[in-house]
């Protein structure tokens, strides 16, 4: 069974007021409860309150990193403005619409699909009941459609509602049931959710932002300065409670070049450190960010992508950084680049990109995006990881030796000591300078330097988490970022129609691993790199930086549609022919 | 007080500084050094962190923790820094065009965030390193420079003490680079305050601005002891010739400081996602 057969995906539209992000959180916490798995994202405008919204949902008894082709129900509470995002809400002929017809009627757009249009009342149905919300009648109708059924969301009513809001509690409580007695009798036909699979252990519910916090946490970041930037504040929100709980330090800068300068601080100090941004911001800190490489100071960099450039569509998912992140710092800066698979993934791979920072002395950008960042899923709980901060520091060197901050070491890793240990005070610099750290524009000390911090990052040993490699056959998928999940998805569906195919995306996208992408590739003959950037970022960056046995097939789109697996999965099947 | 354990001499590296012979900022060097030796501080618990220019050179010509970051930046690396670490005395270094121009937002907010550290600016109106153009102090009509119309830019100077102090900072004093005991002591004095201090210095650029050897001759100690009223304070900088010296300000505002103390562990913060 691939997953989508198992899979329900419902769109929830109203205007801002309905409660429809409401009814799509507690659809969410019901599933879950109930041992579903979720995906829930919203789209919406760019509205500070209110404004058109839709709360965007995949359910499904088995793991969830994708969305799927289509929605099988869209539930319109009204329609305002939805023909602004009309796009992201695809739909065919075995698709429901359910609609209030006292919001008129169903955009062409919509009803162009083939989708099969049902009458749903629920202004009507809402007001029979004290209290009654049409939100409320949606959560129900929809429950009962899906083959939810109605006891997940009373439980989870009661577990939210009951103690704190009795009156809005029994209200809800008799709308949802009566929604759900009136979805019974619709003629609605739709999938059903398969039986939930046991479940072993708990489950967490948790956005690719708060993850990607978590993660920070998990890896040892003690110290968090940013300016506030969509689609990443709920990282720093995040980080802003959570820091100070554990005896870290949250500061809101007055920008980006502030912040990454302060983690620079921070980080000279000791404290391992984060900044979170969006890409405007990350070209703000691409010069802090060669200071970082120049004065080794390790620095963990959020990027939560967004359309660009310049403003772009701030609430819209898109992965166009990948050019500045990798290329973006002047000079021959080498850094680390990692970006997390999935919203889970947000959590591994921040905690990871900690560790590499720190134990390289390096500044490390992790590209997440809208699509991961601001997306709630209900996932498997992140299993601990052992990759933590361990910087290798210097200790008060022994009578008559000099301390050099900048030493040549083998690895490239010089040990970086923490400011109050005597006998070891250097001056960290951005200048080139010699060994001892004093500023030098000697040929030989800038050649020995760059060959220095280049020799540290590809000496390392990054380990099998460098990249996700699934499947075989001659065909590969390459892609990276949030797209992973779509293409697995794609991969898997194409097996099952007999087209063999493996799934390569690099979790560690700088520096680049020529070997093990070798030995990943080895046996392709055909390649389709999928991305969602409008240039071709991604394509650019892996003929320029790897072998590749054949010019790859491009699927590449910028956002904010994102790449649904039947894009990816009808161009295997045109490959494998 | 123990006996001091480091002298001024202890602060210093055997790093020859790049200034012209004759730059003030030798001298507020030695200021900076002995004001460390007269707190009782050691090399290893201090750090001068700083940006880009002729002074802001200075970290490695100490002997502490010194970071010589990227232009206009050295606020933000230093606030960073002793809110990690608020056991490390920070003194911040730099000059007029890192400090006000590529640096100015970082500074007022460097004021009212009122992080414990102390700034010095080695004021010479000019940019050196660049070999002289017109800086934010620089007069509006100075026009010695390959990149000023004649007649000079014609841009009114800006005032580091009142927007100092319109932006919230704790302690202002202004020094002289030539006097390098009366400098010191007033360094000294503004790292002991608590919050954000800052000690512009004149320091005279003879390669640029030959005309401010003069400085020296024309310098004075205000006839005002300093006050803790911003307004009177105010006043007196709309009065001032830009060359009474001595300590302006001091304010009676709590420094900015983040406690650090777990109250919990990571697997409680794991907790919050659970279903």
């Amino acid at each position: 069974m691939t997953i989508s057969s198992g899979s329900v995906s419902i769109a929830l539209c109203g205007s801002g007021g309905a409660g429809v992000m409401t009814a799509a959180n507690m659809l969410v916490d019901a599933a879950a409860q109930a041992g579903y798995y979720a995906l829930f994202s919203r789209s919406s405008g760019p509205q500070i309150r209110g404004g058109e919204a839709a709360a965007l949902l995949r359910l499904s008894a088995e793991p969830i990193t994708s969305v799927d082709d289509t929605f099988q129900i869209l539930l319109a509470i009204d329609w305002l403005n939805v023909v602004r995002f009309a796009a992201e809400l695809p739909l065919n002929a075995d698709s429901l619409i359910l609609a209030d017809p006292t919001a008129g009627e169903v955009p062409e757009i919509l009803s162009r699909s083939g989708a099969r249009i049902v009458e749903l009342p629920m202004k009507d149905l809402a007001q029979s009941i004290p209290g009654g919300r049409p939100n409320m009648i949606a959560l129900g109708v929809v429950a009962a459609l899906t083959g939810l059924g109605v006891e997940p969301v009373v439980e989870m009513l009661g577990k939210s509602l009951k103690k704190k809001h009795a009156d809005a509690f029994e209200a809800s409580l008799a709308a949802v049931r009566h929604g759900a007695e009136t979805g019974l009798t619709l003629d609605a036909p739709c999938r059903q959710l398969p039986p939930a699979l046991p479940r072993h252990g708990g489950r967490w519910t948790i956005s690719g932002n708060h993850a990607a916090g978590l993660g920070a946490i998990r890896g040892g970041i003690r110290f968090c300065a940013a300016y506030p930037i969509t689609p990443a504040t709920e990282s720093l929100e995040y980080l802003s409670a959570a820091l100070p709980k554990i005896g870290g330090v949250f500061v809101q800068a007055e920008d980006e070049l502030a912040s990454i300068n302060m983690c620079i601080g921070a980080s000279f100090g000791g404290d391992a450190s984060i900044t979170a941004t969006a890409g405007p911001g990350l070209a703000l800190m691409t010069e802090g960010l060669g200071l970082a490489v120049s004065s080794e100071t390790p620095v963990v960099v959020l990027d939560v992508q967004r359309g660009g450039p310049s403003t772009g569509i701030p609430t819209k998912s898109e992965q166009s950084d990948l050019n500045i992140a990798i290329y973006g710092l002047h000079g021959d800066a080498p850094h680390l680049v990692l970006a997390p698979q999935s919203i889970g993934d947000c959590l591994f791979t921040t905690q990871w990109a900690v560790h590499l920072a720190e134990a390289m002395q390096a500044p490390c950008i992790v590209l997440s995006d809208q699509s991961l960042g601001q997306s709630r899923a209900v996932i498997d709980p992140a299993p601990a990881s052992p990759f933590f901060a361990n910087r290798e520091t210097a200790r008060t060197p022994a009578e008559g030796e000099t301390f050099k901050r900048y030493a040549l070491t083998n690895t490239g890793v010089s040990p970086m000591p923490v400011p109050g240990t005597p006998g070891c005070q250097y001056t960290a610099d951005g200048l080139e300078h010699a060994e001892s750290g004093t500023p030098s524009s000697q040929a030989s000390d800038h050649s020995r330097q760059l060959d220095k911090r280049l020799r540290k990052l590809v000496l390392h040993d990054y380990g099998p988490d460098w990249a996700t490699i699934e499947g075989e056959g001659e065909i590969a998928v390459i892609t990276w970022g949030s797209c992973t999940g779509a293409a697995r998805e794609a991969v898997i569906r194409a097996r099952a129609d007999g087209v063999k195919a493996r799934l390569i995306a690099p979790r560690l996208l700088y520096p680049t691993l020529p070997e093990q992408m070798a030995r990943a590739l080895d046996g392709v003959r055909k390649i389709l790199v999928v991305e969602q950037s409008h240039l071709g970022q991604f394509n650019r960056y892996l003929r320029g930086e790897y072998d590749l046995p054949a010019r790859p097939d491009v699927l590449s789109r910028p956002g904010p549609l994102p790449i649904r697996p039947g894009e990816i999965h009808a161009r295997l099947l045109a490959m494998g022919k | 007080m123990n006996a001091p354990t480091y002298s001024a001499k202890d602060f210093r590296s055997d790093v020859k500084p790049v200034w012209c012979p004759g730059c003030g900022d030798y001298g507020v060097l030695t200021s900076i050094a002995k004001a460390f030796a007269d707190l009782n501080l050691a090399p290893h618990q201090t750090s001068v962190v700083s940006g880009i220019g002729c002074s802001s050179r200075i970290p490695a010509y100490t002997n502490t923790y010194g970071f010589h970051s990227i232009h206009g930046r050295a606020l933000a690396v230093g606030a960073g820094l002793k809110l990690a670490r608020p056991d490390l005395t920070v003194l911040v270094a730099g000059g007029d065009g890192d400090g006000f121009s590529i640096g100015g937002n970082h500074f007022i907010h460097a004021c009212r965030r009122n992080v414990d550290m102390t700034y010095v600016v080695m004021d010479n109106r000019v940019y050196g390193m660049t070999k002289g153009q017109p800086s934010p102090t620089t007069e509006a009509d100075w026009d010695a420079s390959a990149m000023a119309p004649p007649g000079g830019t014609g841009v009114t100077p800006f005032h580091p003490l009142a927007i100092a102090l319109a932006a919230g900072a704790n302690f202002i004093a202004r020094a002289f680079s030539g006097d390098i005991n009366g400098t010191a002591a007033l360094i000294a004095e503004a790292i002991r305050y608590p919050g954000f201090s800052f000690v512009a210095v004149m320091s005279p650029c003879i390669t640029f601005r030959e005309e401010q050897r003069d400085w020296k001759s024309v310098i004075r100690q205000s006839g005002f002891p300093a006050t803790t009223d911003p307004a009177q304070a105010a006043r007196r900088l709309m009065t001032d010739d830009g060359f009474n010296m001595g300590v302006l300000y001091r304010g009676g505002r709590d420094s900015f400081a983040k406690p650090r103390s777990t109250q919990c562990s990571i697997a409680d913060l794991d907790s919050e996602f659970a279903v």
